[in-house]
């Protein structure tokens, strides 16, 4: 794993139009794999389209402290894009204004960001029946400055969402860096000590699983059973729920792919996993994800591949909710990783 | 032209299998689905026994498919690698135990 992004390495794939190219082309020209717009459109009769907005996902930047050789956000130490305060301050207007009940924050490392707690302070006053902050947890432990956060997330009822890919330190740091293990342990530990993961505690935390190599996640209930009996006999750990996230071909991960030569049996798996009942309940349907400059996408994925909101409203600037959802939704191939098997969201699958 | 008689590609063709003999096929399949769902051993067990059978009869299809299934699952490659040791004891323990009837016949034979 490389300790800078394929940005800061100028790397071709740090561009999404490159990354568009690949997965528009290859595999899928003609005599290959069916495009997920041919695959959906007999099923839909016709293009996925938006159900009413329930999420608001913010990706307040793209900083984060740790490199995964995962990310499709391309994340890293070098990244220095953050949402302005400006922008951050319309966020909260949108919110007090639509009928959003999931605010959902993302980054990078969203505790990074400089007007993290600021943000969340006022967002928590707004009502917003499920607030979200995805932390990628060794956040709470790589600094002293970050260690009252768990106390923090507490006193605005956070509902944490922490990554950590596996029970064991192996597969862990060969994704996430050497050493990440054992701090995310360590920060779970903290977050348990407030009480979270504690049942009749109110203080939601639950974990994201997520392949660490070329394959899907498995029944996301049988892996939640054996995080929950691993991490209960090793360290005492609790927590409530585990999702489990099928890595989609972009960024970092599609670069993975390429590179380990796995790139065209992954898309043949995604395509077989093609499942009609997942596709009924993607995330991005009733999703809005807001880019660090305000821009807005179907999901976060979307974000990375800087695919906007086929719209003429795609920027928070001239936000309305309801014409924002007479669109239809910006698809390509990357899609198959969302209506796989059980399917796929940041809350896990969806089936 | 070498063509190797195994292809990887051939796993996934496996179900056509059904087409020349659809009513078989659709009930080895039915029957194939229910041993490895959840019973009284879990589906991460049979995934594992599976690996094991699958080295001892040594198809690579199988092999192929559950490792990827391991994978899948969570099981890790100390776990698979000493499933796979399993199938190796058996299958060398089988060779072995049949000394006996070597050491039999030899011992009846000899004054």
């Amino acid at each position: 794993m490389g300790v800078k992004s394929l940005k800061a390495k100028a790397h071709a794939l740090a561009d999404g139009t490159r990354q568009l190219e690949i997965l528009n082309n290859g595999i899928f020209a003609a005599g290959g794999l069916p495009k997920f717009q041919e695959r959906i459109h007999p099923i839909l009769g016709g293009g996925l389209r938006p159900k009413a907005l329930e999420i608001l996902q913010l990706n307040l930047g793209y900083m984060c402290n740790q490199v995964c050789a995962h990310c499709h956000v391309d994340a890293g130490p070098d990244r220095k894009e953050k949402m302005s305060r400006k922008t951050l301050e319309q966020c909260l207007r949108i919110l007090e204004q639509t009928s959003v009940t999931t605010l959902d924050l993302t980054g990078g490392a969203p505790e990074m960001h400089p007007d993290f707690r600021w943000f969340v302070k006022e967002a928590s006053q707004l009502g917003v029946a499920d607030f979200i902050v995805r932390s990628n947890l060794t956040i709470l432990r790589a600094n002293k400055k970050y260690y009252d956060l768990p106390e923090f997330f507490k006193t605005h009822r956070i509902h944490l969402v922490s990554s950590l890919p596996f029970y064991k330190k192996e597969k862990t740091d060969r994704q996430r860096g050497e050493g990440v293990f054992a701090q995310s342990i360590a920060a779970l530990q903290e977050l348990n000590k407030v009480g979270y993961g504690k049942p009749g505690s109110g203080l939601q935390l639950d974990l994201v699983y997520n392949p660490s190599g070329a394959f899907l996640p498995a029944d996301q209930k049988a892996l939640e059973r054996d995080f929950k009996t691993a991490l209960k006999k090793d360290f005492d750990l609790d927590f409530n729920q585990l999702f489990a996230i099928t890595n989609l071909p972009i960024s970092r991960f599609l670069d993975y792919l390429i590179a380990s030569e796995n790139y065209e049996m992954y898309m043949e798996r995604l395509v077989d996993a093609f499942n009609p009942a997942a596709l009924d309940k993607v995330m991005c349907t009733h999703t809005l994800s807001v880019r660090w400059d305000g821009f807005l996408y179907d999901c976060d994925f979307n974000q990375m591949l800087d695919l906007k909101v086929d719209h003429p409203i795609q920027h928070l600037d001239d936000f309305e909710e309801g014409k924002l959802n007479d669109r239809s939704i910006c698809i390509s191939q990357h899609c198959y990783g969302c209506t796989a098997g059980a399917g796929s969201s940041c809350q896990g699958s969806v089936v | 032209m070498n063509k190797p008689y195994y292809e990887s590609g051939d796993l996934k063709k496996f179900k056509n299998i059904s087409d020349w003999s659809p009513e078989l096929g659709k009930q080895f399949f039915e029957y194939y689905n229910r041993v490895f769902a959840e019973g009284a051993l879990s589906a991460r067990e049979k995934s594992l026994i599976a690996l094991a059978v699958a080295h001892t009869v040594q198809c690579p299809y199988c092999i192929d498919a559950y490792t990827q299934d391991g994978l899948e699952r969570g099981i890790e490659k100390a776990e698979m690698m000493e499933a796979v040791h399993v199938a190796a004891a058996i299958r060398s323990g089988a060779s072995l135990v049949h000394g006996v009837q070597m050491m039999e016949v030899y011992n009846k034979r000899s004054m």
